[in-house]
């Protein structure tokens, strides 16, 4: 029986949760067995939670001849020699900006096409649901191949917890060639705010904000419901919060339970980055946003003092 | 340094588009350049401002793309070639395949620059896939470039604050996107000078006779439908928002 792969990705060894929903799509497949890939060497720290979702094994792969995190295409190569060694037809992962990197460079590898921002994905005819047009519309594609690789938009796919053993095994596959590309450094601009595309909630603010003094409001409601805090592009382009807070189509793609948006007027290019939150709540002064007209629950007023008040509810 | 720049005609992203056969789109809406690529041609004029070379842009698309062609010359490229398809959608390794047959049938390249992502079918991935035709090194989400002797410097924009200084042996494959400058509004002169601007015509059979067998085909598309009007939480900001949290907690969403 052949398998199908998850990357999982770690944040200080640890496996992040959006990790999950992905391990949950691989499973529906039911007719492959489905094994976690690891590069760094948290296997062991990480067994029992991915065997509560499924995991029958974890491989952890490395190399002596080459440093895989500094080298993308080696990564991909070493990934690509560990398909075909252990039998994997099948590889995903989330589609993170490091998820798409090592994806992507695999198929091309294998010269397969393969798909990211996957919002559905079926094992057995190897179709996908990803969206087109910011957002607006949604197509299945089928990959044609003998290797089916996606990456799944986080969050879209919730996760089934499902008992079972996990084995650790190791490899090591053999690496040629100089790598063409090399990571010198990875610089962390700020650092401690919450990953948004890993966020249950985030509460949003719009050019309405004025100012970083006014996102202090929203940091304080986030606080209180364990949000990660976003922004639109008019926020961000105005100086209020750094770009890593955008959400939309040239920032970050999220898929909350509860996206709320303040002082937001609800461009198509936002939505493109939101449209898939399971519930979208507006606060704008205007009544006829845009926004209003394409979500689930509205507040008409002014942000300064509905988010204040709202956080006080949330108190009480 | 010859620069090619990938360059796609996409529907602008405000645009109503209207679905067609299930697997297409009307091409009566407007057209732009893609606007991630419109960061890699400021780039290349950029380059040739300080090292001199030849642009040229290669787009694969419908006929009308050649109006898109013609913005990217209009920008400061030297020429064009247009890569004519009747299809509005053609998937990513036929894509690759016919723009590097246009590009080795030019003679070949010092450094490909494009988007990270089309904004009509949003694969980012068609830098990777033409890297590897070409055997160059790749990078995407790039918002800073500079040149050295026989290798291109980048910063890789990772998400998080976090971004990767990388290292890519030239030729490469560069896929950009916003920060990587400020692209330029083409001024008149511009736009007239571009019109009679080289621009090579390829149909796709003559690049590629027959499709990549592997390859990702559309089942379907559909458009999807909007949230509609929301519920208004009426009364006074304390009524609405006690409204608000009440909703939250019967949904289980805190
Ligand atoms: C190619 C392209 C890519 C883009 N990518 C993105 C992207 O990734 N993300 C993104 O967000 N945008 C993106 N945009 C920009 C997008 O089109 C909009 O310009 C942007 O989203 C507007 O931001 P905004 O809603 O904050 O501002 P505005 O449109 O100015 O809206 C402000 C809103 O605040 C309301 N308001 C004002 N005062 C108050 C108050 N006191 N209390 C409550 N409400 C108040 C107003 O009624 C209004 O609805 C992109 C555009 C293009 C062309
Ligand atoms: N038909 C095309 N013609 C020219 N360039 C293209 C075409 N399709 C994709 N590209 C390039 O590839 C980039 C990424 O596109 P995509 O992989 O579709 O998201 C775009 O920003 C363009 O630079």
């Amino acid at each position: 029986m052949s398998y199908i792969g998850v990357l999982i990705e770690t944040k200080d060894k640890k496996a992040k949760k959006s990790n999950f929903g992905i391990i949950t799509a691989a499973c529906s497949d039911g007719s492959s067995d489905v094994c976690a890939l690891m590069f760094d060497d948290s296997a062991v720290d990480n067994k029992e939670i991915l065997e509560q979702y499924g995991i029958t094994k974890i491989i952890e792969i490395s190399s002596e001849q080459a440093d895989l995190n500094t080298s993308p295409d080696l990564k991909a190569q070493a990934l690509v020699g560990t398909m075909k060694t252990l039998d994997i037809k099948g590889l995903v992962g989330l589609s993170s900006p490091a998820g798409r990197d090592l994806l992507t460079r695999t198929a091309t590898l294998l010269n397969v096409p393969s798909a990211l921002d996957c919002i559905g994905v079926d094992f057995s005819d190897h179709t996908v649901l990803k969206s087109h047009f910011s957002g607006k519309a949604i197509a299945r594609l089928k990959l044609e191949g003998d290797y089916f690789i996606c990456g799944i938009r986080p969050n879209t796919i919730e996760a089934v917890e499902k008992s079972g053993n996990a084995e650790i095994v190791s490899h090591k596959p053999e690496i040629s060639g100089k790598p063409g590309v090399k990571i010198r450094e990875i610089k962390k601009a700020s650092s401690g705010s919450v990953d948004l595309t890993e966020a249950d909630i985030i509460i949003s603010g719009g050019r309405a904000m004025e100012s970083t003094e006014g996102f202090k409001i929203l940091s304080e409601c986030a606080e209180v419901l364990g949000a990660g805090v976003g922004a639109s592009r008019a926020a961000v382009d105005a100086g209020f919060v750094p770009h890593s807070m955008q959400v939309g189509q040239t920032g970050k793609t999220v898929s909350p339970k509860l996206y709320i948006g303040c002082g937001i007027s609800g461009a198509v290019q936002h939505f493109a980055g939101m449209k898939t939150s399971k519930v979208i709540v507006a606060i704008n002064t205007d009544k006829d946003a845009p926004i209003l007209g394409k979500c689930d629950y509205g507040i008409i007023g002014d942000l300064f003092e509905v988010v204040p008040a709202l956080t006080q509810a949330l108190k009480g | 340094m010859k620069i090619f720049v990938c360059v796609k005609h996409v529907p602008d992203t405000a645009a109503n588009v209207k679905l067609v056969d299930g697997n297409s789109f009307d091409d009566s809406v407007k057209f732009v350049v893609n606007p991630y690529d419109e960061y890699a041609i400021e780039e290349a004029v950029q380059i040739k401002k300080d090292r001199g070379g030849e642009i040229i842009i290669v787009t694969l698309g419908i006929g009308q793309a050649l109006s898109t062609v013609r913005s990217a010359l209009a920008m400061g490229a030297d020429r064009g070639i247009h890569i004519k398809t009747d299809e509005m959608i053609v998937d990513t390794m036929t894509t690759v395949e016919a723009i590097k047959k246009a590009i080795e049938e030019d003679g070949g390249a010092d450094l490909v620059l494009m988007g990270k992502q089309s904004v009509d079918c949003e694969n980012m991935q068609t830098p990777y896939y033409l890297a590897q035709a070409l055997g160059f090194p790749v990078a995407t989400d790039v918002v800073n470039l500079s040149l050295e002797k026989d290798q291109a410097v980048v910063e890789s924009d990772q998400g998080n604050s976090e971004m990767a200084i990388m290292e890519l042996d030239l030729p490469c494959v560069i896929g950009a996107t916003k920060g990587l400058n400020e692209p330029r509004y083409p001024k008149l002169p511009d736009i007239l000078k571009a019109k009679r601007k080289p621009v090579k015509e390829f149909a796709l059979q003559d690049l590629v006779p027959e499709k990549p067998v592997d390859r990702a085909s559309i089942v379907s598309l559909e458009a999807v439908p909007e949230k509609g009007q929301a519920t208004l939480l009426e009364g006074s900001v304390t009524e609405a928002v006690g409204k608000l949290v009440e909703i939250f907690r019967e949904k289980k969403l805190i």
